[in-house]
């Protein structure tokens, strides 16, 4: 059977990897490429490149890295941050991206979902949702998660695996940067409405909240974090043998 | 050297750079002289049968690559390039393959239990049918591999070399003769992934 994939997230601007990363054994921590290869030996089962460059002429650069990373790893690359259109999907598909993850271009283009899964195939699209709670309904949140959309996420989401997304990624604002756990409730909701493959995202703080995560809800098939791998707080061998330990399928 | 077929279908960046990683010397080609000069061929693809089936066609390569297959060279078809392989598939209709391999492609989903996504996308573990064959050489029992697809190779049994446990058996590397195929992404399957690679760069024609 499928094994439960665990998924480092890079954010990269103007060609570093931002945030600070702190490993033995990587000397250069803001170097992308440095860092995808140490995570794609230290067994994560894909990568995510999260373009947070602003301005447009250091996007140059962002493609020159991404082609370098892709190079050198040889596991699934999935690249979102700027994709706004059928050309940015074709910028980063030929530096050499398996998937490309859309969250606020879909939001302002509704019909760039569809248009990408036809051109591309619906396993290359990745729909990026952040959502919070707002009056007991799960709401889509835009720029970043700085303003309300008026979207419910449920519908959200479902609309757009009927255009052709082939995986989704939930982001909880309620419980990113918390550190107490992925949001189990929102996770739920989402993987009920939809039946493409749901990779977790906000709130992992140790290595037994992906335990909690994949015995409470079968039915996710990725976590994703950031810090707390960067950091060297869960190092990726460790958490797979703690998984397996649980009972939980990993690649090993 | 190798010849990667171009035929307009799929991102042949990161096969050409795995190849190279494994020290293999690759071309990306769409030139029935250059697969001529090549020592093994690969023919990649992604997409839907029947569009890549006319693409390979219209390029010339169809003609190509059953002329290199039938001199006897090592030929290997990935994901929607081992699917080609095959005499037939279903997927939207009813298309003509390349006829190398006994066997058709046939939709999983109406084959699967409830709860159990299409694609088969991810990480699966292949169980080896037969391990003595140099393409498996590397490759151990349990070796996790990367699956993207919505479609699987049926009645091949004789030609299956490895298949991988998602509700049902499902085909992912097969071989007869010198033609070899991989369901499977070996460029995206990590250090497991190559292993095959390597493999397939060390079988004698």
């Amino acid at each position: 059977m499928i094994t439960k994939r665990i998924i480092p997230c890079l954010d990269v601007k103007d060609g570093r990897v931002v945030k600070g990363v702190n490993f033995l054994g990587v000397r250069d921590v803001s170097d992308p490429v440095k860092l995808a290869a140490y995570y794609s030996e230290s067994g994560a089962d894909e990568l995510v490149f999260y373009d947070i460059t602003a301005s447009h002429e250091n996007r140059a650069l962002f493609t020159d890295i991404l082609t370098r990373v892709a190079e050198s790893i040889f596991i699934p690359l999935t690249v979102g941050g700027g994709i706004n259109s059928l050309a940015d999907f074709d910028r980063v598909l030929k530096c050499g991206a398996d998937k490309v993850s859309v969250n606020s271009g879909a939001l302002r283009d509704p019909g760039l979902i569809g248009a990408a899964a036809k051109r591309y195939g619906d396993q290359c699209v990745v729909l990026s949702v952040d959502a919070k709670r707002v009056g007991g309904q799960f709401r889509v949140f835009a720029k970043g998660g700085r303003e309300d959309t008026g979207l419910d996420a449920i519908e959200w989401v479902r609309r757009g695996v009927g255009d052709g997304a082939g995986e989704i990624v939930l982001n909880s604002i309620d419980t990113d940067g918390v550190k107490r756990g992925f949001d189990l409730e929102m996770l739920d909701a989402v993987c009920r409405a939809v039946s493409v493959p749901v990779i977790a995202s906000g709130g992992a703080g140790c290595a037994q909240d992906f335990v909690t995560l994949f015995r409470t809800l079968p039915g996710v098939d990725a976590g994703l974090a950031a810090s707390i791998f960067h950091f060297g707080e869960v190092e990726i061998p460790a958490l797979k043998e703690l998984l397996a330990e649980n009972g939980i399928l990993v690649r090993r | 050297m190798i010849a990667i077929v171009d035929y307009g279908v799929g991102n042949l960046f990161s096969l050409k750079s795995s190849l190279a990683a494994i020290g293999a010397e690759a071309v990306v080609t769409g030139d029935p002289a250059v697969l001529r000069g090549a020592a093994r061929v690969i023919l990649p693809g992604v997409g839907a049968f029947g569009d890549a089936a006319e693409k390979l066609a219209a390029a010339g390569m169809r003609e190509a690559v059953l002329r290199e297959a039938a001199a006897g060279k090592p030929l290997l078809g990935i994901c929607l390039g081992m699917q080609l392989l095959f005499e037939k598939s279903l997927e939207y209709g009813e298309h003509e393959g390349l006829g190398l391999i006994p066997g058709s492609v046939v939709d999983l989903k109406p084959v699967l239990p409830e709860g159990l996504k299409v694609p088969h996308i991810g990480w699966n573990a292949l169980r080896l049918q037969n391990p003595a064959h140099p393409l498996m050489k590397y490759t151990r029992e349990g070796d996790c591999v990367y699956f993207v697809h919505s479609f699987y190779a049926v009645d091949c049994a004789a030609w299956t070399l490895a298949s991988a446990e998602y509700g049902v058996p499902v085909t992912a590397a097969v071989a007869k003769g010198n033609v070899m195929g991989c369901q499977f992404h070996p460029e995206k399957s990590g250090p497991a992934g190559l292993k095959i690679l390597k493999a397939f760069c060390e079988v004698t024609p």
